[in-house]
């Protein structure tokens, strides 16, 4: 077939657009009269604002306004208004709602002025005062009040034990008992997050938002403002990156509408890089692993117990501790998650939020084991790889890691390891391999699409997802050409957009499988009603035809049994004299279906690390990444996705630590020269290798979302890497320069 | 950032009057540094005035052999300057160890020595610092201080000087030439630094009303022997955990002279004669590197989260000096 | 007149003045006389007031390099620079790499090695690449690496973009 785009190395849409700088993102949207919002940052983390001195903010000319608790009209007031899609249980934070500081870096005003460095000198002149309360930050220090890790959230499954842990774990011959810890991370996009809210004649609003979800934003402003949801048009055409952080409407989005509301003008707010780091991050967790084997390796018993922190008026929770039974063929896991209740902003979903960091103290504990063993780490997690996962006693939908092993393991060139820490050497580098599983969700979620064929011979495509870097726009594309059978010239995908049909937010690794099969399931209408169209013309071969019986290709159908009988669609359209073909579809899934797999995407990651002898200096050498992702939609943007995972795994194992200062409970470490992300001198070389099992569970596409599993496994296989290298067990991330010095 | 007045002169001398006169006034050249801090609100200057119109963008050999940078040289151009490749390679390779390509072609020579520590506090003005606000109190020394000084510290002030080029500057014996209202003159590099003491605000010991010229290398470059080693946090564009420049004067295998100065320790570039001294005339092997090291670290002191920088920069100084002597291990 | 119903009861005033220059820049090929506030950075020049928002703010503090843009043909952060100090200079940024339909080099190659996820550092990159291959410093992939290190891509693309730059200097070479 001509027509045959999906799973091929296609160049991103989009490419031309953001190699020339005409990609808008949010803060880029112009309007002449257009104001300047700059937000004023509390400076503690717990207490209530006696005074806040706006005056000289206020006399300065070209200073429009400067918002308050104190000023600020009272919008909707009860809790369940400021609830978004992705919202904690809890009462979320409401921005400018009173005098009470909750966390440090809380927004306390919002300077509005004609010019941008106009609004930031003012805000340099807002005064606050403070009353001070005792503040208490270090999770460390509070696990006595820990409280369960349960509620309701998409996504979380409470954890839960089975079998009889205590009696196995004393029963087996060999027993590791370890605490792994990690330090706190932020998301850091590159584009900082902005909101540009133009302030219709009518009254309406039209906002571009950073957000991974414009449904989720228009929801939020509607509900809080008592707007209509036809009064407000939330659109994100493009996102700088967001990684979780533009899961929740976030507080720029509030401020730039309020004051355009209260001004009845057009209002851009952007915040600075070290307001990033003030409203979530990946939360810091305590692990304690117990694993029970007999001498030969199998697994008798698992413990994987995780503390981890909130905030005082959310109750974050994650999947940090579900992952053994899902990887590991035991009969006894006991699961445990507790948090802390912390005077800080609620932790934020993180790319593989929960399993970047569980999966990473298992397979860390794992490693552990495996030389407690004197077992080579990967035959250990081969003797007890799982058919069925255990927690939920069902089948996989598909599972390629035994495939993932073996090919990783060939690619890394695996089997010459020796077993010995310390063993291999370069000059002054000590040289370790190490090697860890990844495992993550392949969710599928409701999604709508809307498609229209005109009869220039062009489709449009549209749903109300966002691409923040994945390759959506590139997909969508794809798959409409593939599926109707169209040049991908021909075909235009739009998104970012609350106009357009519902989707949900865009993370968990779902918008693949959702949007992607509501888009071929859209297409696939619109291929059926072009079939029933030519068979309404006089004399047609497709009379009554099924659409079983053709093929949608080169913009044409053609019978499957005979080639030579075949109608363009250009001649459909125009005997029909159609101008336009318009179809909807709603993409539900199959849950009856579904719920009898528990559905994955795994990895088998493999590391080699150079650590210096002397001095500890760590430099990650070589990756391989094996990935059971179902089908690759497309293999450009699906590399660079796990590249990408791969990086973030890298910069978590080695580089990236918010540190927050107890005494003031604010993290200080907050910009870009501080908090350290890798850069490109950091790299090693990355090879991946995909393993593709189309997975038609998840989706009709056969994909599994695959935004996440290239982080999942990576810190650990590092961490693995560096004991292989060093001998020394580093138990705690990131493993800076300090912690490899032997 | 705050309003400030602009102004642009052509030469030093009104550069000098025009700073005498002002209040609260700062130079500009490369900026790099200084509008960082003014967005951050640490740094609050009234009246700016622009040198770069002023002919210092030169390099020039010296009578005596040396070589002069002139005070806005760019730092790229300075690293890559050919007679600074040849003859001083360990200046080239501090200054290419430092910030971005995209920094150091805007940062001035000049500006490099001025530039401000890095402390998480100083950047931070929601938090004490003495050094920022004298006498709100130091905030780093209770708290986050992975990155702070292990050597010359005070109770007022533990912030480290952050730049890799004033460490070979320092280990070249560099004199810095300004020009103030009394005329001229030339400050050793060793006394261009400051230790925090009681005045941490003050970081080097020019005059406010003093303008810096240009940088004078003497003719001994170290090119045969030399090192330049950088720990950091990231394998580029971050700043040193603990650096080491040294350069040896070799004869055969001893030692004639040896210049080993530490960066990213203390408030300035850290050079101690005592243990250079030692080396004279000393066989180049690794007993006496670590002895050497053991000398220079005996008087550092740690805190909570910078202990590590003690052993890690007796080790650098044992690499650095191996390295530097050719030897093999 | 805008209606400000917080304003505390006393007449705006002016307490401060900004002065303003007027400078001639040279952008993209056009020449233009702009007037300026002094503490107007050249990035805020080109995103807040001309509208040219190809060039990025990632952190506004010559942190990420998003902001990238050629000086005289020079890599800089434009985000640490006073545009007032720029009278007379040429600025190239992403919007004037191409000429008319025909992408450079580079931008061609960003697209081909699928060099850039989300895109926002991506103008950074390209004009920071063609700032390296100006310079003519980077011989080996290492010396590439920490020569572009100066641009942080949070989607992890550096692989790809070490590839497009390797070809760039191989092309030049040849």
């Amino acid at each position: 077939m001509a027509t045959n785009f999906i799973g091929k190395p296609k160049n991103r849409v989009d490419g031309r657009d953001k190699v020339t700088g005409t990609a808008k993102y949010t803060a880029e949207f112009h309007r002449p009269g257009l104001l300047h919002g700059v937000v004023v940052s509390g400076t503690i983390a717990k207490g209530r604002i006696k005074n806040i001195d706006t005056t000289a903010a206020l006399r300065l000319e070209g200073v429009v306004e400067v918002f308050t608790h104190i000023n600020t009209p009272k919008q909707a007031w009860l809790d369940l208004s400021y609830k978004d899609m992705d919202a904690p249980p809890g009462e979320p934070f409401r921005p400018l709602h009173n005098d009470k500081i909750q966390f440090n870096m809380q927004p306390v005003a919002l300077v509005v002025a004609e010019t941008l460095e106009l609004a930031q000198y003012a805000a340099t002149l807002v005064k606050v005062e403070y009353e001070v309360e005792e503040h208490r930050t270090k999770l460390a220090d509070h696990l006595e009040d820990a409280i369960d890790g349960d509620g309701f959230r998409a996504g979380f499954v409470p954890p839960k034990s089975q079998g009889n842990f205590k009696k196995a774990f004393s029963n087996s011959e060999v027993q590791l008992d370890v605490e792994y810890f990690h330090g706190a991370e932020h998301h850091n996009p590159m584009e900082m997050h902005a909101a540009t809210v133009f302030y219709e004649e009518d009254g309406s609003l039209t906002i571009y938002d950073k957000t991974q979800g414009v449904k989720n934003s228009q929801h939020y402003i509607s509900m809080v403002f008592g707007l209509s949801k036809k009064k407000v048009r939330v659109l994100s055409p493009f996102v700088g990156g967001a990684f979780g952080s533009a899961l929740r409407p976030q507080y720029q989005l509030f401020l730039a509408t309020l004051a355009a509301l209260e001004l009845k003008r057009s209002v851009k707010v952007e915040l600075t890089r070290p307001q990033m780091f003030s409203f979530g991050h990946r939360p810091i967790t305590i692990q304690n692993l117990k694993l029970g084997a007999s001498p030969d390796g199998k697994l008798k018993a698992i413990s994987h117990k995780a503390f981890s922190e909130t905030s005082r008026f959310e109750k974050y929770v994650e999947n940090v501790v579900n992952w053994a039974a899902k990887l590991y063929d035991c009969d006894n896991i006991e699961q445990v998650y507790k948090l802390v209740r912390l005077d800080m902003y609620t932790p934020l979903d993180m790319r593989a939020p929960g399993g970047a960091t569980g999966v990473y103290a298992l397979e860390s504990a794992m490693d552990e084991l495996s030389y407690k063993l004197k077992m080579d780490p990967m035959e250990l997690r081969l003797k007890n790889y799982s058919e069925e996962d255990k927690s939920e006693g069902k089948p996989f939908s598909t599972k390629t890691l035994r495939e993932c092993f073996q090919k990783g393991a060939a690619k890394f060139g695996w089997e010459k390891r020796n077993p010995q820490p310390r063993s291999m050497k370069k000059g002054h580098d000590l040289i370790g391999w190490g090697m860890a599983t990844g495992v993550w969700d392949a969710m599928q979620v409701p999604a709508r699409a809307k498609a229209e064929f005109s009869a220039d011979g062009t489709l449009t495509v549209g749903s109300a997802t966002a691409d923040i870097g994945t390759g959506t726009y590139t997909i969508m594309t794809q798959i409409a050409a593939e599926t109707l059978g169209l040049p991908l010239e021909k075909v235009k995908a739009n998104l970012g957009d609350s106009d357009l049909p519902f989707a949900f937010i865009e993370g968990g690794s779902s918008t693949a499988a959702s949007v992607g099969s509501a888009v071929q399931k859209v297409c696939e209408k619109i291929a059926k009603k072009l079939l029933k169209e030519a068979g309404k013309i006089k004399d047609s071969p497709f009379k009554g035809a099924n659409p079983e019986e053709v093929i949608f290709a080169d913009e044409m159908i053609t019978d499957k049994i005979n080639p030579s009988i075949s109608m363009s669609f250009a001649e459909i359209m125009e005997s029909r004299e159609l101008e336009k073909i318009n179809k909807k579809y709603m993409l539900l899934p199959n849950m009856l279906k579904q719920n009898k797999y528990s559905r994955n995407t795994h990895s088998a990651v493999f590391a080699e690390v150079k650590v210096d002898e002397d001095l500890g200096t760590i430099k990650v050498n070589r990756i391989v990444s094996a990935i059971d992702g179902g089908r690759i939609l497309n293999l450009k943007t699906a590399h660079s996705q796990i590249l990408g995972g791969v990086v973030w795994g890298i910069s978590m194992a080695v580089h990236e630590d918010s540190f927050m200062d107890h005494t003031f409970g604010r993290f200080i470490n907050h910009d870009l020269s501080k908090y350290h992300i890798s850069v490109n001198a950091d790299m090693p070389e990355i090879d991946v290798v995909f393993v593709e099992e189309p997975d038609m569970v998840v989706s009709s596409v056969g994909a599994k979302g695959i935004g996440e599993i290239g982080m999942v496994g990576v810190a650990a296989a590092i961490g693995n890497a560096v004991f292989h290298a060093t001998g020394k067990r580093v138990r705690s991330l990131p493993i800076t320069q300090e912690k490899a010095m032997t | 950032m705050r309003p400030f007045t602009f102004t642009k002169v052509r030469n030093s001398a009104v550069a000098v009057k025009e700073i005498s006169e002002k209040e609260e006034a700062k130079f500009i050249a490369g900026g790099t540094n200084l509008l960082d801090l003014m967005k951050f609100d640490v740094m609050i200057p009234k009246n700016i005035i622009d040198i770069t119109g002023i002919a210092l963008n030169y390099i020039k050999n010296l009578e005596d052999g040396g070589l002069r940078l002139g005070a806005l040289v760019t730092n790229s151009d300075t690293a890559y300057h050919k007679e600074v490749e040849n003859r001083y390679p360990l200046l080239s390779h501090a200054i290419l160890a430092g910030a971005s390509p995209q920094l150091r072609n805007k940062a001035t020579d000049a500006g490099n020595l001025l530039q401000r520590t890095r402390c998480y506090y100083f950047y931070d003005p929601a938090t004490p610092c003495n050094k920022r606000e004298p006498g709100s109190g130091c905030s780093a020394i209770h708290g986050y201080n992975r990155w702070h000084a292990i050597f010359g510290a005070s109770e007022k002030c533990i912030a480290t000087h952050p730049s890799d080029m004033c460490v070979a500057l320092a280990a070249l014996e560099a004199k810095v030439n300004v020009t103030g209202p009394n005329g001229e003159r030339n400050i050793p590099f060793e006394d261009f630094h400051r230790l925090p003491g009681d005045h941490p605000e003050k970081d080097t010991n020019l005059s406010k009303d003093e303008i810096i010229t240009s940088i004078d290398l003497p003719a001994n470059g170290f090119a045969e022997n030399f090192s330049y080693i950088k720990n950091r946090d990231r394998a580029s564009y971050s700043f040193a955990l603990v650096s080491i420049a040294v350069g040896l004067e070799m004869k055969g295998n001893k030692i004639k002279e040896a210049r080993i100065v530490l960066g990213g320790v203390a408030h300035k570039p850290w050079r101690n004669k005592e243990a250079e001294a030692f080396l004279n005339n000393k066989e180049a092997n690794r007993e006496n590197f670590e002895a050497v090291a053991d000398v220079i670290v005996r008087e550092a002191k740690g805190y909570e989260y910078n202990k590590f920088k003690i052993e890690l920069a007796r080790r650098s100084v044992v690499r650095a000096l191996m390295q530097a002597a050719k030897i093999e291990e | 007149m805008i209606e400000k119903p917080h304003r505390p009861n006393q007449a705006a005033e002016a307490a401060f003045s900004i002065q303003k220059h007027k400078i001639i820049l040279t952008i993209n090929e056009v020449e233009q006389e702009i007037k300026v506030d002094a503490w107007t950075t050249v990035l805020d020049l080109l995103r807040e007031h001309l509208h040219l928002t190809g060039t990025k703010k990632g952190c506004d503090h010559g942190q990420c390099g998003a902001c990238t843009v050629l000086m005289d043909g020079t890599r800089i952060n434009s985000c640490l620079t006073l545009a007032v100090m720029h009278d007379g200079a040429e600025i190239t940024t992403v919007e004037g790499l191409a000429k008319g339909e025909q992408l450079h080099p580079v931008q061609e190659a960003f697209i081909e090695q699928d060099a850039f996820q989300c895109g926002y550092c991506t103008p950074g990159q390209i004009c920071s690449a063609i700032g390296l291959i100006n310079e003519g410093k980077a011989k080996t992939p290492e010396d590439i690496r920490d020569l572009m290190s100066g641009n942080i891509c949070r989607c992890g693309a550096y692989n790809n973009i070490l590839k497009v730059v390797q070809e760039a200097l191989e092309r030049e070479r040849s």
